[in-house]
């Protein structure tokens, strides 16, 4: 309740300058500014906002309308006050849309407690779980971020390719592990491969020299960690690496980072892993403004951020129209081909062509392609660790 | 050859972890009993004055890297462990002069103490986090291993490796050196006697003579040297984090009471208990039972019995099966 008050307060505070009249449109913002994602949801918002100024200044969205982003608390993991927080967004603040929300916990109770009811438009950067996939939504839930089942399935694809066959898996104990080491799991034995054992490892702990003895008993070609390069991940492959238990490692996105190279420079070359990133899209333009802004921009989702709001706004011009009810069904035309390729930084272009009766194909920051359940077709960046060095080898 | 095989399997991932864990938490344990025994009652704040400790020995030993000091292959922490253990000995005396004596001189029940010493348990905590931060701190350096996988297979041409770190090899030797000295001055020094004396009769050891403020300070002062040597190695061999060493508190405790609270001998004990039963209990026996077994009686299970997300859940256990049927703990100790 308290975190509700103050995030009231908050954006009552922000929104107040700017009343909604005929020429303004308002767009919620909807992360996690407090509890376990804190340090990462500035940067988004200002890649959701840099979307919104940008069209705000062109001037070309619907005869001139401005975009005025209010931005509310989704805390991550508390339903209920995310929940009470959209619920004001929608009925007292009027937005037409909402960009968020980040984690998959709270994104389900939102879309169902209130975009749902009230029958808002929502785009989320960042919620990956699979559950979200098969949510109901009327056509009005969208994610800019691949579902975690799609990464499950690239990653069992790279070990098919390069003859591995039998894995160890660990996974961190909690819904992301479990969902992608399950997902894995899946595609890998549909592949034809086994895995010899699945074993949680809890975040925080100073030894897992137990779970890596279990791991090294059962055996395989490499060991699959679905862990936090921050957390516990590191701990798994150092026990691994010291005990000689697994001397090649399998790598998804959250283990990805500049800390992997520090901590084990060499040690693990020859490990592969995947992280979402596309060559046929460019995030540098939106992660240079936002550096500009003053926010960290080494963390992830930023690109994503500023694909959601564009697409929204997109929408909104196809249709001629503010109304979620009738811009919804624009937004896989605006994202998919065919039609005029709309990269980062060029919104006003879009907004142009849409507006002469056009159809254009939203690439953005991220390479944005809606499939199925209005979800990121999800591009994939497979790496290999050589000479202590992350590397790129090829995109999915 | 497939049982050497099997031993070298069973030493690499079961017995060279367990001894390393298992004299960590001797060391801790020894701490916590001294305490029972003497000052008669739970110190809930050990794990937390282990963290103190260890933090002085890190910063000191990134101030020694700064300088260019080291100890060649040998960690740069043993140079600054006397540091820590001076450091950690002002704290425990400041917390003694500040808050236990007050309690002692009113007489307080044991209860009460133990309540109080989680207050301070709260406080130290807060302390190290204040001072180092909540994240991990890596300060081992050196070299490595004393032999690692590749060399022991080169070595011996067995098919299965074995790798002992030098902090592994470093904990059982500091903690063999230590536990000596110990043993040496309860028994045969005057104030380790006037200590045992004290914890066996408090009336008796009075009218004997003895001072009673002298053993309760020398007793904070062995069981600060005592934690900060048990966290240090702890630190070494995994890595420091502050939560980390609150939540060592609880194997720490399950190692005392198995081996009997108020019994130095039966913490050692207690400690490779617990650390055998937690690592051989959630291991996976299948690579050992390969080698040992006839071909046709190879296991087609991993032989796990339980799984390692229960691995806490083993010193519980063993906990509440010692207090129900053994209450004074393996080596007779003081009743809980």
């Amino acid at each position: 309740m308290k975190k509700f008050l103050m995030a009231s307060a908050a954006t009552a505070l922000m929104a107040g300058g700017a009343m909604a009249d005929d020429h303004s449109v308002k767009l919620g913002i909807m992360l996690g500014f407090t509890g376990p994602i804190e340090s990462l949801t500035p940067a988004m918002a200002a890649g959701a906002e840099l979307a919104m100024t940008e069209v705000s200044e062109s001037g070309k969205l619907l005869g001139g309308k401005k975009v005025m982003p209010v931005r509310a608390d989704s805390t991550c993991v508390d339903s209920g006050a995310a929940a009470a927080a959209a619920e004001r967004l929608v009925t007292s603040d009027g937005v037409k849309g909402i960009m968020g929300a980040d984690c998959s916990g709270v994104t389900g109770a939102v879309l169902s407690n209130v975009a749902l009811p009230n029958g808002v438009v929502m785009i989320s950067p960042s919620a990956t779980s699979p559950a979200l996939s098969s949510a109901e939504d009327d056509g009005l839930f969208f994610r800019t971020a691949p579902s975690d089942e799609r990464q499950g399935q690239v990653l069992a694809e790279v070990l098919k390719e390069r003859g591995i066959e039998e894995v160890a898996v660990t996974y961190t104990n909690n819904d992301y592990g479990k969902g992608l080491s399950d997902s894995f799991a899946k595609y890998f034995v549909a592949n034809g491969g086994t895995i010899t054992s699945t074993t949680a490892h809890e975040d925080g702990k100073a030894d897992y020299s137990a779970e890596v003895g279990a791991l090294a008993a059962a055996g395989g070609d490499a060991l699959v960690v679905a862990g936090y390069v921050d957390q516990g991940g590191p701990g798994v492959i150092r026990a691994a690496l010291d005990t000689g238990a697994f001397d090649t490692f399998v790598l998804p996105d959250g283990m990805i980072g500049a800390g992997l190279e520090e901590k084990f420079g060499s040690e693990i070359d020859g490990s592969i892993g995947t992280t979402p990133g596309s060559d046929a899209a460019d995030s540098t333009m939106v992660k240079d403004k936002v550096a500009a802004t003053g926010e960290d921009v080494t963390g992830p989702y930023i690109g994503e951020s500023y694909d959601a709001a564009a697409l929204i706004l997109l929408a909104m011009q196809a249709a001629g129209s503010v109304e979620p009810g009738e811009y919804k069904s624009k937004i896989e035309m605006v994202a998919n081909a065919p039609g005029e390729k709309i990269g980062a930084g060029e919104l006003a272009k879009g907004l142009e062509i849409l507006a002469a009766g056009g159809d254009i194909d939203y690439v953005g920051a991220t390479a944005v392609e809606l499939i199925g359940p209005g979800e990121a077709a999800g591009g994939y960046r497979e790496i290999e660790l050589k000479g202590g060095k992350i590397e790129t080898v090829k995109f999915r | 050859m497939d049982f050497l095989n099997a031993l070298v399997v069973l030493s690499n991932f079961v017995l060279i972890p367990a001894v390393a864990y298992g004299s960590q938490l001797a060391l801790g344990a020894l701490g916590v009993t001294l305490i029972y025994g003497i000052l008669r009652f739970s110190n809930f704040a050990h794990g937390d004055t282990m963290a103190f400790g260890t933090m002085i020995v890190v910063l000191v030993t990134y101030l020694f890297q700064s300088w260019g000091i080291s100890l060649g292959p040998l960690p740069t922490a043993l140079l600054a462990l006397p540091f820590g253990i001076l450091g950690c000995m002002l704290l425990v005396l400041f917390t003694d002069r500040a808050v236990y004596r007050f309690y002692r001189q009113q007489k307080a029940k044991p209860v009460v103490l133990v309540i109080v010493s989680m207050g301070v348990m709260f406080i130290m905590n807060g302390l190290v986090r204040f001072i180092i931060g909540p994240n991990d701190q890596r300060f081992a350096d050196g070299e490595r291993f004393i032999i690692s996988v590749r060399e022991f297979k080169q070595l011996t041409g067995l098919s299965e490796g074995l790798a002992i770190r030098t902090t592994q090899g470093i904990t059982v030797v500091t903690a063999l050196v230590v536990v000596t000295l110990l043993f040496w001055f309860l028994n045969r020094t005057r104030t380790g006697k006037s200590m045992r004396a004290y914890s066996d009769n408090e009336d008796l050891a009075l009218l004997s003579g003895i001072n009673p403020e002298r053993v309760v300070l020398y007793t904070w002062l062995i069981v600060a040297a005592l934690a900060t040597v048990a966290g240090t190695l702890y630190g070494l061999d995994k890595t420091f984090k502050p939560f980390t060493y609150f939540q060592l508190l609880l194997p720490i405790f399950a190692a005392a009471i198995v081996g009997g609270l108020g019994n130095p001998l039966g913490a050692i004990a207690g400690g490779f208990v617990i650390a055998f039963s937690e690592v051989t209990i959630t291991y996976a026996w299948k690579k050992v039972l390969k080698y040992l077994l006839p071909e046709n009686l190879e296991p087609s299970s991993l032989m796990q019995l339980i799984s390692t997300d229960y691995k806490f859940a083993v010193s519980f256990a063993i906990l509440v099966i010692v207090l129900l049927f053994k209450p004074t703990g393996l080596f007779k100790g003081k009743s809980v």
